[in-house]
């Protein structure tokens, strides 16, 4: 890692608490060379209303999908994208963003798929930095653009693909999504727009978790004692080391990602990120209705 | 059929958009969402006559207006945290007000899908802006029948 960790007192308890940074941490690095931050919203022109100085913009939707296929850009597109905002393979990187650093999680997580090592978030998000009187600009860094490797996209390690999610059945299995949308009762997370599933429900034997229970009131995110107890306990994955996590369109389980496996501190978990919008319009596969988790099929 | 045209102001924001690259087109979306006037204080103490728009993913509110003379009168607000959604409602605003309901109406449905905004704003988003149309022109009907 470039750049010393966040050594908080706050992230003591946390499997990676490298993974972390605070708002004062961050406050103080800001100067570092080799330390890029990237904000990441859901609203697409949040940034340019005032970010962190030196902030870059990365877009979960214009920069990191591809624009045809359904899926996340290439490894050229990757590469094209972190050269052109001056972000070296070996910089550290630190995202934040609006709504408890939702989509920035959703970053990191697909930087995680090209294996860009160091790249943490700003704990309490964008909200947190602004609640606490913290500079923001609307100026616009001028970054030089560095070389950056085409590194192929490892989608393995912590990528769920459908025929996987069905292979698990019978493990551990997080759907993050509202009540609602567990229940049957909707499709899309309330007050969002239809992102178009056929069918209505959640995955046979998994375990409702909203994505938000994993934030404080501040938009931390809460202390490990008491992920464990939502988790591990609620949830029941007891001592699996296996999970899959699920939403509508895999950017809600993103975050739950990010908390279970580098918070938590369970080896192997996969984002399913076809989610609802996949399962609830494919042929065949199974569907449980209600506020029970269900039987396997 | 219904004859579909588009209204001169709607027409004028279009290429304003269109003559601009991508990004500089984000900064005019922008200038749209810090001109959305202000709630007319008489709806500020009644939001349940503001009308939820549930196609954009922020909470986003319209009320539309039909005079006497058959003029069309809109009203929108939006949070600040949703600059995107607050140029949306702005861009119709500015577009629609004043017009009559025939020739809100006869507004083109696809208008937000001709502006430039899918690349830089992606196909997802602009859906919102088709919802707060959509939802436009449906009051319009309701109240001009009145």
């Amino acid at each position: 890692m470039t750049v010393e960790v966040d050594s908080s007192e706050r992230f003591a308890g946390y499997a990676n608490p490298n993974r972390l940074v605070t708002t004062e941490w961050l406050q103080a690095h800001l100067d570092k060379p080799d330390l890029v931050v990237i904000e990441s919203n859901e609203d697409v022109l949040l940034y340019e209303t005032g970010h962190i100085p030196g902030a870059v913009k990365i877009d979960w939707h214009t920069d990191l999908n591809d624009p045809v296929l359904r899926d996340f850009v290439d490894g050229d597109a990757f590469a094209k994208l972190m050269s052109s905002k001056g972000i070296a393979r070996d910089f550290t990187v630190v995202i934040y963003g609006d709504k408890n650093n939702w989509w920035a999680a959703y970053a990191l997580w697909v930087f995680t798929l090209f294996g860009h090592e160091d790249v943490r978030l700003l704990d309490g998000g964008r909200n947190k930095w602004i609640a606490e009187g913290r500079e923001l600009t609307t100026e616009v860094p001028q970054r030089t653009p560095v070389e950056y490797p085409i590194i192929p996209r490892n989608d393995h390690a912590i990528r769920a693909f459908k025929d996987d999610v069905l292979d698990h059945l019978g493990k551990p299995l997080i759907d993050v999504r509202s009540p609602e949308e567990y229940s049957g009762e909707r499709t899309t997370a309330p007050a969002y727009p239809e992102e178009g599933a056929l069918r209505a429900g959640h995955i046979p034997t998994a375990r409702n978790v909203p994505w938000g229970r994993a934030a404080a009131e501040d938009g931390t995110f809460k202390p490990i004692d008491e992920l464990k107890a939502i988790y591990v306990d609620e949830a029941g994955i007891g001592a699996a080391d296996d999970v899959i996590a699920y939403c509508r369109i895999g950017e809600r389980s993103a975050h739950t990602w990010f908390v279970l496996h580098h918070l938590v501190g369970i080896p192997k978990v996969r984002n399913y990120d076809g989610s609802w919008t996949e399962w609830g319009s494919t042929v065949k596969v199974p569907i449980v209705q209600g506020e029970a988790p269900g039987e396997l099929p | 059929m219904t004859e579909t045209a588009v209204p001169p102001a709607l027409a004028e924001i279009r290429d304003e958009f269109l003559e601009l690259e991508q990004q500089d087109r984000l900064m005019l979306l922008l200038e749209f969402a810090n001109e959305l006037p202000e709630l007319p204080e008489r709806f500020q103490d009644h939001p349940d006559l503001l009308e939820r728009v549930t196609e954009c993913q922020s909470p986003v509110y319209l009320f539309v207006e039909v005079d006497d003379e058959r003029v069309v009168h809109m009203h929108a607000t939006a949070p600040r945290e949703a600059p995107t959604t607050r140029g949306f409602a702005s861009i119709l605003v500015q577009g629609l007000s004043g017009l009559t309901a025939d020739e809100v109406l006869a507004t083109p449905d696809d208008y937000p899908q001709t502006i430039g905004l899918n690349e830089a704003v992606s196909p997802l988003r602009i859906r919102g802006m088709s919802g707060m149309l959509g939802r436009t022109k449906r009051q319009v009907r309701a109240k001009a029948a009145a």
